[in-house]
């Protein structure tokens, strides 16, 4: 009872930091405040350590539990560099090289204020040099030149956790580039004093790319290939380091009423993330990973070597896909998670489908003036080559919606043009069709039944003359140039 | 003596011209391979890769010979039983760490023959060093082995083709047993596996865009996107490598997939 009373007490000190931070520069003029400032200070570091430990290191989507410190720890972290062949995606394999044996790496959670030991192993059997850059460290090259280990070396080096906030780290031996894209990243999550505020579920996700020689899904075991990484054109995009690692039966599982928080770490190497989730607002967003929060977003920007902390709470059941709303990216290369909610529908928040009829178009208002067109000078009737070429365009941006550009229509929605038996039979059909519609009148094509709308269109004699051209002279159909003055005969009708 | 030098001199300008025609391997010439036979590499020009303001822009390489293969296991037994002092349980931490011949079964003994061929690993610069003094031959410099690794493949003239096969070996892990020497390809000088088997020691590894040691200030700047600074092709990813993994070794270290191969100066016997 008394740790809740704590952590309620920190996590109300959390939320009044932003607000401390804004009185710093009024306190400027009052003496009596300075120290009250001081303690607040984000760079004062040289809190006494206390005691030591080895914090849990968790694999994506889990993240550690949190930790109740009050004072700062020194932490241990030991990571092991292994290189290894992983499934990419389904028949693809790719040679990762990984902190800890996984893309992405472990989460590390430490507080702000912790003396982090951080031990990297480059186990024996790799071929390759490689060192860590911590985004969360104070100090040249993030710690990656203390870092810098061969194959069977151990390195350690110590920094303070100065900078509450999330953050990316990363191998960073010549060339980085390739380092990171062969799957080198993982996020370090440093908690401020307070902590943060209580939430029923945790996740880590960490987006990234990938640059294989063959093309996205080609099976088999794909080298790196330098040229579409310097042209950052990636052949996947994933979240946490395969295709379908967070889908289906390993999807994120929360429930409704269910306070979400998501630490989202983009490592890149090249591409920034627009990242979303699909029917969730994000009421709170750390951005980039800092100590400013933003309300009610629902994509945000994550750089390249940057992340984010977003929080929401789930409102309604069902499947929440996680995508880089760079769209193409979740559809055609693989940046998409999920997140499935199981709990009780509430249909005042969402109703689900009420309705599927069908849409019948506004007439607009002026469609009836054209029924009766203004006499005009009788123009000379144009070329069999200049209606068919005019009836072409009007077919395209009037017709192919239902009917398509192939003449074929839709079958059991849209009857076919192409060699039609109603369309060929008599060229006033077509043309009476044309100026006045379809409106759920049963007709025969081809021996198939359709019942349906054709709306009105607004066209004049000489559009419906050209259009009627092109349809009856296209897709195998043969037959004599409509003139405009055979529509206007039927329009008078 | 002059003379004598004079004559192999011509005979090594000769010698690259012989092997462009040697497109085949196994051919008679390579048939001891524990008998490791040195071409003469014709001296040149060398465009360094890492570019600083106090070196020239090009390196004159001298005429040299290097070893056609990398040091086997079996070579360097013959060494450790000639001078026990560098066997793995009396050599000096000084001068070997924790893993040097780890893949050897003791102190005198290979154990089994599947390695025998395959270039020994796991030593250390020392170790390798006192190798090539006991055999009369010193370790190539960097920019000498560069140099020589430079040169096509027989039989693929463009250098893109000598990068996809660094770089493939880099996207393989290792092979649980390393291969023997001769296993990848042989370049136009006659040299077997420069690249695609095992790393190799230079003689100044910890050069690295330094002045003198590997603990110097310099060095620590060849890593993330200022390792891009000063290199004269940034898209020689296999360089970079090559370079990185140079700069991350000390002389004691010893690396399972790290060997060696010998030099000698030309001028001299």
């Amino acid at each position: 009872m008394k740790i809740v009373t704590l952590n309620n007490r920190l996590s109300q000190i959390n939320i009044f930091r932003p607000i401390l931070l804004l009185l710093v520069p009024a306190c400027i003029f009052f003496a009596g405040c300075t120290s009250k400032a001081k303690t607040n200070d984000p760079s004062n570091g040289a809190d006494t350590v206390t005691g030591e430990y080895s914090p849990a290191l968790t694999f994506a989507p889990n993240v550690p539990e949190a930790r109740d410190n009050t004072t700062p720890k020194k932490v241990i972290v030991e990571i092991e560099v292994i290189e290894k062949v992983m499934k990419l995606a389904d028949g693809v394999d790719y040679t990762f090289w990984t902190f800890g044996g996984r893309a992405p790496g472990p989460f590390i959670r430490v507080r702000e204020g912790d003396e982090v030991e951080l031990h990297l192993n480059n186990n024996a059997n790799n071929k390759m040099p490689h060192n860590i850059d911590l985004h969360a460290v104070n100090g040249p090259g993030g710690g990656a030149e203390a870092t810098m280990t061969v194959p069977g070396h151990t390195s350690v080096f110590r920094f303070r956790a100065l900078n509450p906030g999330l953050y990316v780290y990363h191998c960073a031996t010549a060339p980085v580039g390739m380092h990171i894209a062969n799957g080198m990243y993982g996020l370090i999550l440093v908690t401020p004093k307070g902590g943060l505020p209580y939430v029923n579920k945790e996740f880590y996700l960490m987006q990234s790319e990938f640059y294989t020689k063959g093309k996205n899904s080609e099976p088999g075991l794909q080298p790196f290939d330098m040229d579409k990484a310097i042209k950052e054109q990636p052949e996947y995009v994933v979240f946490n380091g395969s295709v379908g690692s967070t889908t289906g039966q390993n999807a994120l599982q929360a429930k409704v009423g269910d306070r979400v928080r998501i630490y989202i770490g983009n490592a890149g190497p090249n591409l920034t993330s627009s990242f979303h989730i699909i029917g969730q607002i994000f009421d709170k967003v750390y951005v980039e990973g800092g100590s400013q929060v933003n309300q009610n977003v629902a994509t945000t920007l994550i750089p390249a070597g940057g992340a984010s902390i977003v929080e929401f709470t789930c409102k309604e059941p069902g499947t929440f896909n996680i995508v880089d709303h760079s769209i193409f990216r979740a559809f055609n290369q693989g940046a998409l998670a999920q997140l499935v909610v199981t709990g009780q529908a509430d249909k005042n928040i969402y109703s689900g489908k009420l309705a599927d009829e069908f849409y019948y178009p506004p007439i607009p208002a002026d469609a009836g003036k054209k029924d009766k067109p203004a006499i005009e000078p009788a123009m000379p009737e144009p070329s069999f080559a200049d209606r068919f070429k005019d009836g072409h365009t009007l077919f395209e941006s009037n017709c192919s919606g239902c009917h398509q550009s192939t003449g074929l229509g839709v079958p059991g929605s849209f009857p076919p043009l192409a060699k039609s038996d109603f369309l060929m039979s008599r060229q006033d059909k077509g043309i009476g069709v044309l100026l006045h519609g379809i409106n759920n009148e049963p007709i025969t094509v081809n021996g198939k039944n359709f019942k349906g709308v054709m709306p009105q269109l607004s066209l004049t004699d000489d559009q419906v003359a050209s259009i009627l051209t092109y349809v009856r002279n296209s897709w195998g159909n043969k037959s004599a140039q409509v003139k405009e003055g055979d529509v206007k005969k039927l329009r008078g009708q | 003596m002059k003379t004598v030098n004079v004559i192999l001199l011509a005979v090594c300008f000769l010698l690259p011209l012989k092997h462009f025609g040697e497109a085949l391997p196994g051919n008679p010439h390579f048939s001891h391979r524990s008998n490791n036979r040195m071409v003469c590499i014709r001296g040149g020009n060398y465009h360094p890769f890492l570019q600083r303001k106090d070196q020239p822009d090009v390196v004159k390489i001298h005429p040299f010979m290097l070893d056609v293969n990398a040091v086997t296991n079996a070579e360097f037994l013959a060494f450790v039983k000639a001078n026990p002092q560098w066997a793995r349980s009396k050599i000096a931490q000084l001068f070997a760490d924790a893993g040097y011949l780890k893949q050897w079964a003791g102190d005198f003994v290979i154990g089994g023959d599947k390695i025998d061929n395959s270039p020994v690993t796991n030593v250390s610069w020392f170790a390798a060093n006192a190798y090539a003094k006991w055999k009369g031959k010193r370790l190539p410099t960097m920019a000498e082995w560069e140099y020589a690794a430079s040169a096509a493949p027989v039989g693929m003239s463009k250098r893109a083709r000598l990068t996809r096969i660094i770089l493939a070996w880099y996207d393989h892990p290792n092979p649980v047993i390393l291969p023997p020497v001769q296993s990848t390809y042989k370049n136009t000088y006659g040299l077997y596996d420069m690249h695609g088997l095992v790393w190799e020691w230079v003689d100044d590894f910890n050069s690295v865009g330094i002045q003198g040691d590997n603990s110097g200030t310099n060095v620590k700047s060849f890593f993330c996107a200022a390792g891009s600074l000063n290199s004269a092709n940034k898209e020689d990813y296999a360089a970079f490598m090559r370079f990185a993994f140079r700069q991350g070794l000390q002389a004691r270290y010893t690396i399972q997939s790290l060997g060696f191969r010998c030099a000698k100066d030309f001028f001299r016997n």
